[in-house]
């Protein structure tokens, strides 16, 4: 644990000057939980009050070490969901709430490059964290992390609760290369083991109760094999979900949108696009190579490109990428957002 | 720099108390931060004392444990004892080394009992409460993870609890974690059976699992902790001596989509079909505990011995019943031992690997992913060499006894000794005159009722009936018949008994403790066989009465239990019953000591 927040704090951030260093650590991890709640069980309110917001995601997964589930929070009454965008969302995902109540969840909005995704479930009046306006949380500050990790919980049992503190707040693409996220922007890097299997998308709290973050997807340093204990701030993650929640933005495809004539509409082919061979009920959109001439190729897509997201709206498989393109007209130019490796990219394809 | 700022977390997590050489000057904490930290600093020390570094000799690894009374009875994991066998050592943190031997083995619960020896004032825990225990609730594991306490200092970690009743799957039919608690207070291999205490030092659990997948075998914040509830209840078999099973319903439920859980199978030759579980019975409530869905049943049942008898509230046909019933085993006579031997220990740690390259990354890590075995609790070190008997100190050596079934004999022979002292000081004129015993009494309806047992010849009537025999398998087919003769065989057992002794009566042990017809306090349980049938004798822990006699004839049908009454020294009634039902109440008029027969 020491070595790991030792040398995930050494490489990003310098250590501030040690009395300060001292006054946060020592002093404010019991001030933070004793002061609030002096005399009894210091943090059961709370905590269950957390429990109460986290829900459990199921979808695809389930093969060697990738978990068929993870964790997400309420973030709205109506029923918003943030969770992380994996692997698990490449199918319509199963939402189960702390109650035990199961739900079919849809995903309202994703951002690749934050690994954020919003779900959308049916029902109301739910407990739910408050997206604050900003992160007012800084390193030093005691939390609690309420995950699924391991999938421990199932059905209406609640989930786990983990205590620690924020012991950095840094950018990781300082290392770029050295742990695998599109994420760019800074994290807090947590002094407790949060990020297991099934951890991604939990919440991260302070000692008041107020969401500072989201647990990210497991990373590991590729040179040392540390596992990084990481959360994504809340500021970097509030305007999308607050667009998704207030409906400003959506990913999910614009079903009211006409289908165009064929010959009136983009296709592959007037794109210059080649992409794996489709074989799977659900093939995702990966690009298998880009015709010479031809705006793909133009716009610099080549091979291993992943199609996510069109004109913002969510590409899940071929089908979908295909669906979508017959309603774009041919003389319009398209934008994709892409993943390359690790990064997420824009790119813009010009008829 | 920052070697000195690092080291003042480690204090703070480890819950040393090192303010004065670490707390910079001119700060001063806030009486509540002071007054926090004295508490946990007191928890600490209240709670050191009782925690136990447990060593195998020769270098086999080890684990921990923790002190329950102050005879030096411990608990500790069953995958801890394994490779030890029947002696190990023990480190307290006063510094010294105790000598210590099995006692019980419960396999499906990874729990052992062992004994310290050499004082009888041993510091113990204080046990919690671990239903009222619940997540975000402060929380320490103390003990000996990595076997780092060769100076005997056990090692502090503290958290919260993450979970309570938790569920985590058997590796098999063993090693299965119902109704646990799960921390993220460090547990690391070493700590297991080792105590998880609450915030006051009291003891809520034993601590004995992680969850690992692919970080290698170290704490990951998830351990998890066989509640201390849990060994409650099983602490009088642990100190039978006996490898103990765990209980089963002898029905599967499933959760209704409607809500509630309802029975999908059940067999017919079961104690809960007998009082009236069908398929499709809605379980409402096991041992006081309301459940609501198939986890929860397995939960409570999980955390249960084979043979103890619990009240379970269903609802059948639109009627709420609430009854007791027997649990079944969940293995069978020999089929635990078999499984014991094949189950353990876990593989050796694996150190954790930087990512690997591609082409080898089916090589490297072999045991992760599909088999349960990444989820087995952490290996006690490695070393399986059973400990050589010759070099067992000679002290502890004399309480060792092996025998089949048993972890270690020499204590069913203790608790034996104890029965049947206590049968003997029964304050009663059936302790004297054993040679043949005549009962006068009166049942409600007014009628003469006379029982009278002596060796091979037992007669009894009553009103218009009247029974009597002069061979024990007469008293089998009255038994196993539910007739009102079967009184017969309890009280004849009884009178044996409190003559021969159990070393003459025919096979006799010591069960444990369970509750009496679903009800507690937890009533001492001995075993005799008498004929062919199975007598249990139920005695009161406290005023050590006995207060119930149970006969079997059948193991698939309801055995005869009769309900001795007591008005201070003298038996004041007899009842007898099969299932939930009284076929026979005599208030007892006279019991006469026959040393001459009539």
């Amino acid at each position: 644990m020491i070595s790991e927040m030792l040398s995930s704090t050494r490489s990003i951030q310098p250590m501030p000057r040690v009395h300060a260093a001292i006054r946060r650590l020592w002093i404010l991890p019991v001030l933070g939980f004793l002061a609030s709640v002096s005399a009894q069980p210091p943090v059961a309110t709370d905590s269950r009050k957390i429990q109460q917001t986290v829900v459990k995601v199921y979808g695809a997964g389930g093969l060697r070490q990738l978990e068929a589930y993870q964790s997400g929070f309420l973030v709205s009454p109506e029923g918003h969901v943030a969770t992380v965008w994996s692997y698990v969302l490449d199918v319509e995902p199963i939402v189960i709430l702390d109650d035990g109540r199961r739900f079919e969840a849809e995903i309202v909005g994703i951002q690749p490059a934050l690994e954020l995704a919003v779900l959308k479930i049916d029902a109301s009046d739910l407990p739910y964290l408050e997206v604050p306006k900003k992160l007012e949380a800084t390193w030093g500050d005691p939390v609690l992390a309420v995950s699924n990790l391991f999938g421990i919980a199932a059905g209406d049992e609640p989930a786990s609760v983990m205590q620690g503190m924020i012991a950095g707040i840094a950018n990781l693409d300082a290392r770029r290369g050295t742990f695998k996220t599109p994420y760019r922007g800074k994290v807090l890097l947590l002094d407790l083991i949060a990020n297991n299997p099934g951890a991604a998308g939990g919440a991260v709290v302070d000692a008041t109760g107020t969401l500072v973050g989201m647990l990210g997807k497991e990373l590991r340093d590729s040179g040392t094999g540390v596992w990084l204990n990481y959360a994504l701030p809340i500021d970097a993650l509030r305007v999308a979900i607050g667009d998704v929640i207030a409906g400003r933005t959506t990913t999910v495809p614009e079903e009211s949108k006409p289908i165009l004539k064929r010959e009136q509409s983009h296709n592959l082919t007037t794109l210059g696009l080649v992409l794996v061979p489709n074989v799977l009920e659900s093939t995702p959109a990966y690009v298998d190579t880009v015709k010479p001439g031809s705006p793909a190729e133009a716009s610099g897509l080549h091979g291993d490109d992943l199609i996510l997201l069109i004109d913002g709206q969510r590409i899940a498989d071929q089908q979908s990428l295909l669906d979508l393109l017959r309603r774009i007209d041919r003389r319009d130019s398209v934008s994709f957002t892409i993943q390359r490796g690790s990064d997420v990219l824009p790119v813009k394809l010009q008829p | 720099m920052m070697r000195f700022c690092l080291s003042a977390v480690v204090c703070f997590v480890a819950g040393i108390s090192c303010t004065r050489a670490a707390e910079p000057k001119g700060i001063e904490l806030d009486p509540v931060v002071a007054a926090a930290e004295a508490r946990r600093v007191n928890a600490i020390q209240r709670a050191i004392p009782s925690a136990v570094s447990v060593f195998i000799p020769g270098g086999g690894g080890g684990g921990s444990g923790v002190l329950i009374s102050e005879e030096g009875y411990a608990l500790t994991n069953f995958h801890v004892t394994s490779p030890a066998g029947t002696f190990m050592r023990c480190g307290l943190s006063d510094g010294r080394v105790y000598d210590a031997v099995l006692v019980g083995l419960d396999p499906v619960g990874d729990l052992a009992m062992i004994k310290l020896l050499g004082r009888d004032d041993f510091p113990r825990a204080g046990l919690a409460d671990s239903l009222q225990a619940s997540p975000g609730d402060w929380c320490m594991v103390i003990g000996n993870p990595f076997l780092l306490a060769t100076n005997l200092q056990p090692t502090v970690t503290w958290g919260i609890l993450s979970g309570v009743g938790r569920y985590q799957y058997p590796a098999g039919t063993l090693l299965e974690y119902a109704d646990c608690l799960q921390t993220d207070a460090s547990v690391n291999p070493g700590n297991s059976g080792g105590p998880l205490y609450n915030d006051a030092g009291d003891l809520l659990g034993v601590v004995g699992r992680c969850s690992f997948e692919k970080r290698g075998r170290v704490n990951v914040g998830v351990g998890y902790a066989i509640s201390i509830n849990q060994a409650k209840n099983f602490l009088g078999y642990l100190r039978s001596g006996r490898i103990v099973d765990h209980a089963t319903l002898g029905a599967t439920v499933s959760t209704d989509p409607d809500g509630g859980v309802v029975v999908s199978n059940i067999l017919a030759s079961s104690d809960a079909y007998r009082r009236g579980l069908r398929y499709n019975s809605e379980i409402l409530e096991i041992d006081g505990r309301p459940v609501s869905t198939a986890n929860e049943v397995q939960n409570v049942l999980g955390t249960l011995p084979a043979g103890w008898r619990v009240m379970i509230a269903f609802r059948e046909e639109g009627k709420t019943i609430r009854v007791p019933v027997r649990l079944m085993s969940v293995h069978r006579r020999d089929e635990l031992i078999e499984k014991m031997g094949s189950a353990l220990p876990p593989p050796p740690p694996v150190p954790d690997q930087p990512e690997p390259k591609k082409e080898s990354e089916d090589g490297e890590s072999p045991k992760e992913g599909e088999t349960p075995q990444d989820q087995q609790p952490p290996s006690p070190h490695g070393g399986m060499k059973p400990a050589v008997k010759k070099s067992i100190p000679e002290a502890a050596a004399k309480l060792i006894e092996e025998r089949r079934g048993y972890a270690n004999y020499h204590f069913n022979r203790l608790e034996q000794t104890r029965f049947y002292e206590q049968l003997k000081a029964m304050p009663n004129e059936a302790t004297t005159g054993l040679e043949r015993w005549q009962i006068t009494g009166k049942t409600p309806n007014g009628e003469t009722c006379r029982l009278m047992v002596r060796d091979d010849e037992y007669a009894m009537d009553v009103g218009q009936f009247a029974f009597s025999a002069t061979r024990i398998n007469e008293l089998f087919d009255a038994v196993d018949q539910d007739m009102i003769s079967g009184a017969l065989a309890a009280l004849d057992a009884w009178r044996k008994m409190t003559l021969l002794g159990p070393q003459q009566f025919g096979e006799t042990y010591y069960k444990g403790t369970m509750p009496l017809s679903g009800e507690r306090p937890l009533r001492d349980c001995t075993v005799g066989l008498y004929g062919d049938m199975e007598v249990r004798w139920l005695m009161h822990p406290d005023t050590g009465l006995l207060e119930c006699i149970e006969v079997v004839a059948d193991r698939d049908s309801d055995p005869a239990e009769l309900w001795i009454g007591w008005d201070g020294d003298r038996v004041d009634s007899l009842e007898l019953r099969y299932g939930v039902d009284a076929v026979l109440s005599v208030a007892v008029e006279s019991w006469d000591r026959g040393e001459k027969s009539e």
